[in-house]
């Protein structure tokens, strides 16, 4: 089929099969890698990316219902001069290890605080329920309350 | 420091190069001896220069790592420790994998811990020396002695005269060995060891850059996809191409003398097309059955190895009156979250592979062997890699990637699917303990027999050839954390190996969870047996030595912070345990409440002594990795083996510990001594044992399985 729709801002046409995860044309087709294949399930959250701002897990979505949406991936988080708060607030607490789950975990967070700019711990834990193998949730959690003072602290 | 060994060498054009060619053989011995946990890594390898440092003409210094990153902070760790030595801001070295072509090649591999303890004493001797050297060279561009040469600001100076990294680069004319033997600096000068600094791979993984094995590519590149056996111990037969290879975006349907694939121009059409691919097996004459496993591994089953002895434990453990306890682990896997794979260029002239590995050079002499070229031809190119814990040891992905781009000429991109993952990874072995002891009048352990069960850790991995077994006796990848430390008098560890019909493998501190598990649960037993704390009966037990008193500090340190003996809120209870590992003692204290019937942990306290640390809030880091993988170990991780299958077979069914169940993590760091030692597994030791003996507090009952489920759960 002839997708197409908006990444990062951009629009752009792509011809692909109507089911191949959309994953896969972020990745493959696009050459953007910071969006991750973990699991192909469902299951670990490394693909996350937003849709039209809602955090879903690109490898089990199917190409055709990105049609005509607003996908945004990790790449579009920083710019030039500024990390975004929640990039920001996982720098200041040193979470990734190896980082491969980060982007994933970033994305979903990102996702989070933009429905629910202040969650309550049970928000967090319901929300957030990516993996990360080399178990960097400790720092994590630190994160996600210093993106909401972030993000608080810019609105001022 | 062998001087002789030595070995430095200038390349035309791109600067200099220093190498070092370590000591063959005596650490390969060293590594399989009975104490392997005294082991400090070190290098074997060839006497030919290897290229560490490079000073390119645009001035920048390249260290080129023999070590792969894989989480553990490694790249950060040794950039500090050149740059202790260098003299120069650690910001400017730029730290690089060495690829395989290019070196330094490890002949070990990424893992037991040992990169930084290993690296500690060769990489800072190289960089004083390549120091020296740029400062003699510095001297001779500038006409004076060396002795006048300082080094400020990233450049060498002498009186007005200035030679920038540049410029002593491509001015240079030759490179020596430095007249003047560098000294290397003591701890108490170090100024950049020691220090937390920002591990500089952090801003780009948060940025989402393309660093990782599933992110090489190559121009051109197509998507391959291998068909993997369906069950265990089935082998390739034959196989034909069927529908797949009229499928669209089909390049070429691949059939070897082992394996059938698949090339096309996306991944999903090479997956797609791999469905209808027909192979024929050759299937087991019977599947292989959770239940046939669990009968193998037994105490009792298959070969002893006694690996401590002191004093006559079986004799006293004959009568009187003994405690005696059986614990059990069951398989599991590592679940690294990116995939195995590779990217695979072959050319006529050789093949060019980029892509995880914890161990780059038998990689690539495998490749080599599997396509019958020439170690020189095969170039592997390490990139970061998404999650290791022992699960990069194996590589035959390589080879398979390697053979697809034979097949069609072009570039190929080949990664399993997790459910590949699952039935193909080599497991975490299933164990089983069994323990006996005796206590005095006075209440102290008189005796204790400490008898391990397990599949294969060590023995499996093609870092230990099978001539070597014989020197080593028992798997000491399976006994790791199974020798008792405590000082008693009578002590028999034997370790009982069963080859199983399934292949098992390290997985992140290999048998120490479940042995720790074992044997502080039973020793917490002991000590409610002879009306004692925990805490005060395990000091009880451990004497004035050095390493008894690591012991004691770490458990002393944990137990203050966790506020051991305080009151706590209904419900709640802490349980302790220790253990030592690649010589790193580490005390855990667990809070724990059961919500529900599950088991819920609160906080961990940790407190460690892993030696000198170069980067505290590295190992602070892993320290909090640790306890999470080990905590889902203890709480969630089983996988059992049905009709040759491995299931569950997906994340999720397979639980993996989440942000939901992280408990508090609280680390303490002690430091004691010259040298550092390893950090990434000693930390998995404590935990399950920690836990459960919360666990007994509260419901009055031993837990002697993981994962550990409270009754009615
Ligand atoms: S790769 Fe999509 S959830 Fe795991
Ligand atoms: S940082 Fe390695 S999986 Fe999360």
């Amino acid at each position: 089929m002839q997708l197409t729709f908006e990444i990062n801002n951009q629009s752009h046409t792509v011809e692909v099969p109507e089911d191949m995860p959309l994953l896969w044309v972020i990745r493959d087709v696009l050459r953007l890698k910071g969006t991750k294949f973990g699991c192909g399930q469902a299951m670990c959250g490394a693909c996350t990316v937003q849709v039209d701002g809602d955090a879903i897990r690109s490898c089990s979505y199917a190409a055709k219902f990105a049609q005509g949406k607003k996908v945004t991936t990790i790449e579009a988080l920083a710019n030039e001069e500024k990390l975004h708060p929640v990039q920001q607030a996982w720098l200041d607490e040193r979470v990734p290890q190896c980082g491969y789950c980060q982007p994933g975990f970033i994305m979903a967070t990102k996702s989070l605080l933009e429905k629910i700019p202040n969650p309550s711990e049970d928000e967090i834990n319901d929300n957030i329920t990516n993996i990360c193998r080399c178990g960097t949730y400790h720092r994590m959690r630190k994160a996600i309350h210093r993106a909401v003072e972030l993000q608080q602290k810019s609105k001022l | 420091m062998n001087r002789r060994k030595f070995i430095i060498r200038a390349t035309v054009g791109v600067g200099v190069t220093v190498g070092l060619g370590w000591l063959a053989k005596a650490p390969m011995r060293r590594a399989l001896a009975k104490f392997a946990d005294e082991v400090q890594g070190e290098y074997s390898g060839s006497e030919k220069a290897e290229v560490w440092f490079e000073l390119t003409p645009q001035g920048e210094l390249v260290l080129y790592s023999p070590k792969v990153e894989m989480g553990q902070g490694v790249l950060q760790a040794i950039a500090q420790l050149a740059a202790e030595e260098l003299e120069i801001d650690w910001q400017k070295i730029i730290v690089k994998h060495a690829s395989s072509a290019h070196g330094p090649l490890d002949s070990m591999s990424t893992g037991g811990s040992l990169s930084v303890s290993g690296l500690y004493n060769p990489l800072r001797t190289l960089a004083a020396t390549f120091r020296e050297m740029m400062r003699e060279n510095a001297a001779t561009l500038m006409n004076v002695s060396p002795d006048l040469v300082t080094f400020q600001n990233n450049s060498f100076v002498s009186g007005d005269q200035t030679i920038t990294l540049a410029k002593l680069a491509t001015q240079s004319k030759t490179w020596k060995k430095p007249k003047k033997e560098p000294k290397l600096k003591t701890r108490a000068q170090f100024k950049v060891i020691g220090k937390d600094l920002l591990r500089f791979d952090l801003l780009p993984k948060i940025k989402g850059e393309p660093m990782f094995g599933i992110d090489a590519a190559f121009p051109d590149m197509l998507y391959g996809s291998v068909v993997l056996p369906p069950v265990k111990d089935a082998t390739f037969k034959s196989a034909s191409a069927g529908s797949a290879a009229s499928l669209p975006g089909v390049v070429k349907v691949v059939i070897e003398k082992n394996f059938a694939g698949v090339v096309a121009t996306s991944r999903f059409a090479a997956e797609e097309a791999k469905k209808q691919i027909d192979v024929q097996w050759q299937m087991p004459e019977k599947l292989i059955q959770q239940t046939d496993l669990e009968a193998l591994v037994k105490v009792g089953n298959g070969n002893p190895v006694s690996i401590q002895k002191e004093g006559n434990a079986s004799g006293e453990l004959k009568e009187g009156e003994i405690i005696s306890a059986e614990f059990f682990s069951p398989f599991g896997v590592h679940a690294h979250i990116e995939p195995n794979g590779a990217v695979a260029d072959y050319r006529t002239d050789g093949v060019t592979i980029r892509m995880s590995t914890q161990v780059v050079r038998i990689t690539r002499d495998e490749v080599a062997d599997a396509l019958g070229l020439d170690k020189e031809k095969v170039n592997i190119e390490p990139m970061y890699l998404g999650g290791g814990f022992g699960r990069r040891l194996h590589t035959p992905h390589a080879i398979a990637a390697a053979l697809l781009s034979k097949a069609v000429g072009k570039p190929v991109h080949m990664f399993w699917n997790r459910v590949e993952e699952f039935q193909n990874g080599f497991l975490r072995p299933a164990t089983h303990n069994t323990l006996k002891a005796k206590l005095n009048k006075e209440g102290k352990i008189e005796s204790i027999e400490h008898n391990t069960s397990s599949g294969d850790v060590a023995f499996t991995s093609p870092l230990f050839p099978k001539a070597l077994y014989s020197l080593a006796g028992a798997d000491f990848g399976a006994w790791r954390g199974a020798m008792v430390q405590y000082n008693i008098p009578n002590i028999s560890t034997v370790s009982w190996r069963v080859q199983l019909p399934i292949e098992t493998s390290w997985w992140r501190g290999l048998g120490l969870l479940a042995n720790t598990f074992a044997l502080e649960s039973f020793i917490d037993d002991l000590a409610s047996r002879a009306n004692k704390d925990a805490l005060a009966f395990r000091l009880q037990h451990l004497d004035d030595s050095e390493r008894s008193m690591r012991m004691k500090n770490v458990l002393q340190a944990a137990c203050t912070k966790a506020g051991w003996g305080k009151s706590l809120p209904d419900g709640h209870a802490l349980g302790l345990a220790c253990s030592v590992d690649v010589n790193t003692p580490v005390a855990h204290v667990a809070e724990v409440r059961i919500i529900e019937n599950e088991i819920r942990v609160v906080r961990i306290t940790c407190a460690i002594d892993p030696g000198l640390i170069v980067n505290p809030d590295g190992v602070r880091a892993q320290c909090e990795g640790a306890i999470v993988m080990s905590l889902s170990a203890t709480l969630f991780e089983e996988v059992t083996i049905k009709d040759g299958k491995v299931t569950p077979n997906r994340l999720g069914y397979y639980a993996i510990a989440q942000l939901k169940d992280t408990p508090e993590i609280d680390v303490v760091l002690l430091s004691t001594g010259d040298s550092p030692r390893g950090v990434g597994e000693p930390p998995m030791g404590p935990t399950a044992a920690a836990i459960g003996n919360a666990v007994k507090k509260l419901t009055g009952t031993r837990l002697n399985r993981l994962p550990l489920k409270v009754l009615g759960q």
